[in-house]
């Protein structure tokens, strides 16, 4: 034996040790069997009832009992009786289970716990994650002293059943950073680690955490936790990747978190806000949760077919995220391991399934005030109306009646797109569609169908508003506007389809044009031609640089409109004629990989035989109420005809001009992607093998059996499955939360796959103390903060991370919380304590996403797929925490992504922790780091002190919050007098280093030279790479 | 079963089984139980078989290359020009863009036998026709998905869903890197734009993220933040790096944690790769026989360098090399741009076969040639475009245990779908692992409690693939 291989022989038997022991003789199930049987067995012999071989299940007793084709697998009490175990160890090849070509074998141990199982009676228990928790009587332990709440007793317990003892407190300073790293994601500023030292160990450590807990901050730090789940990002993903503005739900989850919203709350506004009663803009914006699916807008594509991937996204995110259970198995089959079916899945997809893709306009608070003021003013000058106007009521319902009658008759003309595909269309049974998918900018439309319409005098074009354009449309630029560049009829014989004759248009009227007005920037086309939209007149001069556009403005510019085209005679057709109609859209951009797009949304076409037709001037909206009798109008019904019929009063002109004047002031607001219901409902199938092509049959929104039931009287609506799932009886909510707000302090979950707690997890380390806590967090009702406070305040929490040679041999992954965690923090964090250290952080909450430097070749071909826009901030804004920074999806922000930061391509529960040279070459020699490094010297020479020695102790507190020990002290003191000889020797440049801009130098300290400055700035670059800075010690 | 599913305990193992010795400054003690990062995570392994290919250059051409005007020679179809398809042989079919019911288009270019092997190639190819003896030929591939990003995505994860680890990832996770200054997996960009599948094509997906390819570009800092900061020069950067190691280790000795070890490590490698990535990308000491066979220019970005580059970096050990060229998407301009893209891509392809071969490296290196899908016998537009085709299209390999010098497959008259011998995107993932030393069936990693492999629940080894 060579002597390495007995070093490690006895390695490998001291790590054999180290492995969780049990209790000598008792086999349990729950522990020792169903991982077993669950690893080598259920795949075949489990609950899918497709995949199962020699008609043998063994994921339940009975069936175990009954056995398969070969006899009862399992007699209790008599393990040599059983086949289970005579296959378990055959010699022969054809009998052996698992079959060889699976390469799966069970260890001798593992059998040995499997005969004691069935010797023992072979008794099965429903996998723990499927019981509802308990909360079970506190362990009893011997060292009660240590422990500081009941977290405690149940670490202490497992500690002392391993012979282990907890490690002792940390200092002051290792705490008040570990905490503040914790609860906001921020190093502690040297003033709050000097008041904690001055202040008492345990009162002053409780007045921390509520002040950390209290800041504004703390949302941010846990808001990135949940939006890894919720798998956000700024960009739709895919290959177009175009950006979208839903940074409101990103704070909408920070203010959650900061306001504590009960986590069932929180949850349920996520999965259904828009249906609670009487629903606010927050819960809407809320629901963006289950939209931060991508969106798939490449040509060539079915959208049908990439929104059931989004649907797969959504349960993916709503199984990882919320159940903590791996669903998505059962898209394409039943689970293998767990008790879901696959008509389970498709149960509570039915319940997903019925809604819009919706975008919805939101404001700010200060917008929403705004707007709440612009409308009050109205409403106020429209009461000043009436009141001045006694008998304004006859004089409108005169205008009613005289109105109800006057419109024409139109005859929709139903057609199918008959251009090139690159653009899809919904057919709605109403004759009109709505385009979806790839958006072309600058091209022509044309769409087809017959008409039994012998005569024709005029062309009517509605554009409609629907929920699944940008802020409802009616258009798909991204404000739901569109730019109708040229309107075109031609018609064909039925008999001759192919002899199309061009309709002469002489005229065009429509209820809304926006005075004439230049095209915006963002739709630049690189032509340099001046292109504009103005009335509906543009839409037939035979200039495709002028067009018809509606920008009434915020507010009221998402709205329908109509436009009717004359010809210059009327129209005589034969029989089924046949007409096609060209929609030129040549007002888009030039990059069709970006939101430059200024496309029809939602439209229909219809023809009259009436005698000289006009678009009607009424709104479409109020056409439809005139037909309702003012009666049976709701208030607010009666208000919008009223509002449309003040417009006409000729009295009222200066009234009215002072309402469009307000009009005009009302915020511009922002766009949210949203659920919300659609009037009528989708059925949902069962989808052969996931595939969406292949529905097989019906299914009815519905829970898993193998969860709570659903309560007796609940709707078959996305609210009633919310609250289902954050109700009290759910097994694994509250479980799963608890694990992941767990794992974020200790490294690892007291479940280690916090995505999954089924069947095939690793089995919790302290299972009495995640139900305990499970329990605890939802009688105190569902609040994070508590949580936080009681794990915080846990003596487990405030051990000291220092790694001893026992530790390190009996808990070498600190599973076992023998001391306290340690580890690099996260990417956001890892870039913020740098911005932070050096005092240049941002500390403004929320609001559109920033753009700190990043190298530009990235964003443009061949490095991405299409140009991107990446305007760099040079304001305070590229100073912001990385939980603001634009998040692409086919580009992340590299510097992130070196630090592990998921993309958003999909739900993410656990980040995974590496420590590469690339990590090393971004700290070193990235551009925010290196400013960072600038402002750190510049920071210490100000503030620091005038010695060197005091300034390095500042530095140095700085970034670790403790004072460095002298030994450190030697070694940065002789590195800082090597830079200083460095960079004042003759030809030297430290401008170079020690400035962003070396040709205008900042202004030093009072007596600072500038080779003082580039070697503090060396100095600096160097504390802000020490493995301690990025770590939460 | 090798890997197991928990990367720490990958780790572990190897450190235990196969490393052994030389573990430097962290000291056996630390190794015991060390966390799942301390131990190097990219450590060479041994995979489940003894592997005919150690390393893989994958030459992604995106955008769906057109088989019918490079590999696949119809004269059959054609006779079908401007014909409509037989209705049969559009039963089910969807088209991305066209409808399917297009008059067929006949091949643009001459086909001509070459090589020993007799192998068909275009005229478009000249210079892959003088490496055809060294080729695997695939004229019956078929895949899943017929819209770009979904395709691409498919080829390099095995999913169309995003967040799946790449062929890349997995084949580090599975061998390790045998490069200690250079990542193991190194992706370019070539074409005139990205791929559209974005960064997840070369992805770790659920893997750990050390695995996921990292991306080079032609020039003196190929690597994001690769060169020092101005101001900062080699003694500088030296400088600083000794004092951090310094005070990384004085901490190491104050808290224990192996962590901090490997941290020292990272930063040495960071160190050693800027002067190695730098030297990697001068191709400008090559030979000018050299430069000339690639038809490669120092200074400038193109194909032809990046697959010098290429060779230049698995002969630095480096596993997984894929060069992204998306520029085959020929909708319309069938014919000028598949010159173009020949013209760009053709000399390079042949020149890197011969260059491995002639350094011996040929008979590890799997190199792999092809795109996300086919193109439709069927028109588009006028007639000089295709759209998309998922049910057949051609790919080649070459090197690493592949067969040489034959063609595998063929399709129908029309190029519409394969007769004989099809293999499906799962298969050809399986047969690279193989040649790779794994069982794909093997090759697992848990998550959300499932082992979870390249070929999901598919793949079938192509013997004929195999030398």
């Amino acid at each position: 034996m060579k002597p390495t291989f007995r070093i490690l022989a006895a390695l490998l038997s001291a790590c054999l040790a180290t492995a969780p022991t049990r209790a000598a003789d008792t086999v349990d199930f729950q522990r020792d069997i169903r991982p077993i049987l669950s690893d080598f067995c259920f795949k075949c012999h489990g609950p899918d009832e497709k995949a199962r071989k020699g008609k043998l299940r063994l994921d339940l007793r009975e069936m175990a009992l009954k056995g398969g084709r070969s006899g009862a697998a399992v007699v209790p009490g008599k393990p040599e009786a059983s086949e289970l175990i005579h296959r378990l160890t055959s010699s022969d090849e054809t009998e052996v289970m698992p079959p060889p070509r699976t390469g799966k074998k069970l260890s001798p141990r593992q059998v040995q716990l499997v005969r004691q199982w069935i010797a023992g009676g072979a008794n099965y228990q429903m996998h723990w994650a499927y019981v509802p928790p308990r909360r079970t009587p506190l362990p009893r332990v011997t060292d009660v002293a240590w422990a500081r709440n009941p977290i405690d007793l149940f670490i202490l317990a497992r500690l002392q059943r391993e012979g282990l003892r907890p490690a002792p407190r940390a200092s002051k300073e290792t705490l008040l950073r570990r905490l503040a790293l914790d609860l906001v994601g921020l190093p502690p500023a040297p003033a709050d680690v000097d008041a904690f030292l001055a202040d008492g160990l345990v009162d002053g450590y409780a007045r921390q955490v509520s002040r950390l807990l209290a800041s504004p901050h703390h949302g941010e730090r846990w808001g990135r936790h949940w939006l890894d789940a919720a798998r956000y990002a700024d960009s739709d993903g895919y290959e177009k990747d175009k950006p979208r503005t839903v940074w409101m739900y990103r704070d909408w989850v920070v203010k959650a978190l900061n306001q504590d919203l009960p986590y069932d709350r929180f949850i349920i506004e996520q999965l259904a806000g828009d249906l609670l009663p009487g629903a606010t803009q927050d819960q809407r914006v809320a629901t963006g949760f289950l939209r931060n699916s991508m969106i798939n807008e490449e040509g060539g594509i079915d959208p049908e077919q990439f929104r059931m991937e989004a649907m797969f996204d959504r349960m993916d995110a709503l199984g990882k995220g919320v159940l903590g259970l791996g669903i998505a198995c059962a898209q394409c089959h039943n689970h293998k391991f767990d008790p879901l079916t696959q008509e389970d899945y498709y149960r509570l997809f039915a319940y997903l399934n019925d809604t819009h893709e919706a975008s919805i306009p939101v404001y700010t608070a200060p917008e929403l005030k705004k707007r709440a003021d612009v409308f009050r003013q109205i409403r106020a000058i429209e009461d000043d109306l009436k009141r001045r106007t006694p008998g304004w009521e006859m004089q409108m319902a005169e205008w009613e009646e005289q109105t109800r009658s006057n419109e024409l008759p139109w005859q929709v003309v139903k057609v199918q797109n008959a251009g090139d595909n690159s653009q899809r269309y919904v057919y709605h049974e109403d004759g009109s569609q709505t385009a979806w998918g790839y958006a072309p900018t600058k091209w022509t439309s044309q769409f087809r169908g017959p008409t039994d319409a012998k005569k024709i005098t005029g062309f009517r074009l509605e554009m409609l508003t629907d929920p699944n354009l940008p802020l409802g449309g009616p258009g798909r630029s991204p404000v739901g506007l569109f730019a109708l560049s040229e309107f075109r009829v031609e018609w064909a014989h039925p008999k001759k389809p192919n002899e199309r004759k061009r309709v002469k248009l002489v005229s065009a009227t429509a209820d809304f044009g926006n005075e004439r007005a230049p095209l915006e920037k963002m739709y630049d086309d690189r032509s340099k031609k001046v292109r504009v939209t103005g009335p509906v007149s543009y839409a037939i001069d035979n200039d495709p640089l002028t067009a018809w556009g509606i920008d009434a403005g915020p507010g009221h510019r998402n709205v329908d409109r109509k436009a009717v085209f004359v010809p210059d005679k009327p129209l005589e057709l034969p029989d089924g004629a046949i007409l096609t109609f060209s929609l030129a859209q040549m007002h888009g951009g030039w990059n069709s990989d970006d939101n430059q797009n200024n496309n029809l949304g939602r439209f229909r076409f219809s023809v009259t035989a009436a005698a000289r037709p006009v678009a009607d001037p009424l709104p479409r909206r109020v056409r439809l109420l005139l037909a309702v009798p003012a009666e049976r109008r709701s208030p607010a019904q009666q208000q919008a005809v009223f509002s449309y019929w003040r417009t006409t009063v000729p009295a009222w002109k200066k009234d009215n001009a002072r309402i469009e004047a307000l009009w005009k002031q009302h915020p511009a607001g922002s766009s949210q992607l949203t659920l919300m219901a659609r009037d009528r409902s989708r059925p949902t199938f069962l989808l052969d093998r996931g595939d969406f092509l292949k529905p097989t049959r019906q299914v009815e929104p519905g829970v898993p059996a193998v969860l709570h039931p659903m309560p007796a009287g609940a709707g078959k609506d996305r609210l009633a499955l919310a609250r289902w799932l954050v109700d009290r009886n759910s097994p694994t909510t509250a479980r799963a939360i608890v694990n992941r707000v767990w794992q974020a302090y200790f490294g690892t979950g007291l479940v280690a796959t916090s995505e999954d707690l089924g069947v095939q997890s690793t089995p919790p380390t302290h299972p009495e103390l995640l139900d305990w806590l499970a329990v605890e967090f939802m009688e105190s009702g569902w609040s994070l903060k508590n949580l936080h406070r009681l794990i915080v305040g846990s003596a487990t929490y405030q051990q000291s991370s220092r790694v001893t040679a026992e530790a390190m041999s009996k808990d070498p992954d600190n599973r076992l919380l023998s001391r306290g965690p340690r580890f690099r923090v996260e990417g956001e964090v890892v870039r913020d304590i740098a911005l932070c250290t050096a005092g240049l952080l941002e500390h403004r909450l929320g609001g559109p996403p920033a753009h700190p430097p990043a190298p530009a070749f990235l964003f443009v071909p061949p490095a991405s797929y299409g140009p991107k826009t990446w305007a760099e901030d040079h304001d305070a804004s590229r100073y912001r925490r990385a939980l603001y920074t634009f998040r692409f999806r086919s580009v992340p922000y590299p510097v992130l992504t070196n630090f592990d930061t998921p993309n958003g391509d999909a739900s993410c529960v656990r980040r995974v922790r590496s420590n590469t040279p690339l990590q090393a070459l971004t700290t070193l020699n990235e551009t925010l780091f290196l400013e960072a490094a600038r402002a750190l010297a510049r920071r210490t020479l100000a503030d620091g002190g005038t010695t060197d020695r005091d300034r390095l102790v500042h530095a140095f507190r700085l970034c670790t919050s403790r004072k460095p020990t002298p030994r450190e002290q030697e070694v940065l003191a002789a590195f800082l007098s090597r830079q200083v000889e460095r960079f004042s020797a003759a030809g030297a440049r430290p401008w170079d280093l020690a400035a962003t801009d070396p040709s205008r130098p900042p202004k030093l300290p009072e007596g600072v030279t500038p080779a003082q400055a580039a070697a503090w700035t060396a100095v600096a670059r160097l504390l802000l790479n020490l493995d301690e800075t990025i770590t939460k010690e | 079963m090798l890997p197991v599913h928990d990367p720490k305990l990958i780790a572990r193992r190897w450190f235990l089984g196969q490393c052994g010795v030389s573990l430097g400054a962290i000291g056996l003690i630390h190794l015991l139980g060390q966390p799942a990062t301390a131990a190097d995570p990219l450590a060479p392994r041994k995979p489940h078989f003894a592997p005919k290919a150690k390393n893989v250059i994958f030459l992604f051409m995106a955008g769906g290359p057109s088989h019918l005007e490079l590999f696949d020679n119809k004269p059959g179809l054609a006779k079908w020009d401007g014909k409509l398809p037989p209705p049969d042989l559009l039963k089910g079919y969807r088209a991305a863009f066209i409808d399917p019911r297009s008059r067929l288009l006949g091949p643009k270019f001459k086909f001509a036998r070459h090589g020993k092997s007799g192998a068909e190639l275009s005229e478009l190819l000249p210079h892959t026709a003088t490496v055809a003896d060294e080729l695997c030929i695939v004229k019956s591939m078929v895949t899943d998905a017929f819209n770009h990003a979904p395709a691409q995505i498919f080829m390099n994860t095995g999913a169309q869903q995003f967040g799946r680890p790449s062929l890349g990832a997995w084949t580090i996770y599975g061998l390790g890197s045998e490069s200690k200054d250079l990542p193991g997996f190194v992706v370019f960009s070539t074409g005139s734009k990205g791929p559209s599948g974005g960064n997840s094509n070369w992805g770790s997906g659920f893997l750990p993220t050390v695995y996921q390819g990292v991306q080079f570009r032609t020039g003196s800092d190929p690597v994001l933040y690769l060169s020092n900061p101005r101001g900062v020069d080699h003694t500088l950067q030296r400088d600083t790096l000794d004092g951090l190691r310094e005070l990384n280790q004085m901490r190491l000795h104050q808290v224990g944690d192996p962590e901090i070890a490997t941290r020292i490590n990272s930063f040495e490698m960071a160190f050693r790769m800027q002067t190695s990535a730098p030297d990697l990308m001068d191709i400008s000491k090559e030979p000018d026989r050299i430069l000339r066979m690639y038809g490669a220019e120092p200074g400038k970005s193109s194909f032809a360098n990046t697959c010098l580059l290429a060779r230049r970096l698995v002969e630095r050990g480096v596993r997984f090399v894929q060069v992204f060229h998306e520029a085959w998407d020929q909708h319309g301009g069938l014919v000028g741009d598949l010159k173009k893209n020949c013209r760009h891509t053709d000399q390079a392809c042949a020149a890197l076969i011969k260059d491995l071969k002639q350094r011996g490296m040929l008979d590890d290196t799997l190199v792999i040639w092809g795109g996300e899908f086919g193109r439709t016998p069927m028109v588009q537009g006028g007639s000089d475009g295709r759209d998309h085709h998922p049910n057949c299209f051609t790919m080649w390999l070459a090197g690493g245990g592949v067969k040489r010098g034959v063609t595998v497959g063929e399709s129908d008259e029309f190029g519409f779908n394969v007769t004989q011998d099809k293999v499906h995107v799962h298969d050809l993932h399986a047969t690279i692992l193989h040649l790779l030393g794994f069982d794909h069936t093997r090759l697992t990693f848990r998550v959300q409690g499932r082992d979870f492999r390249l070929t999901d629940v598919h793949g079938r080894l192509v013997d004929k693939l195999l030398g």
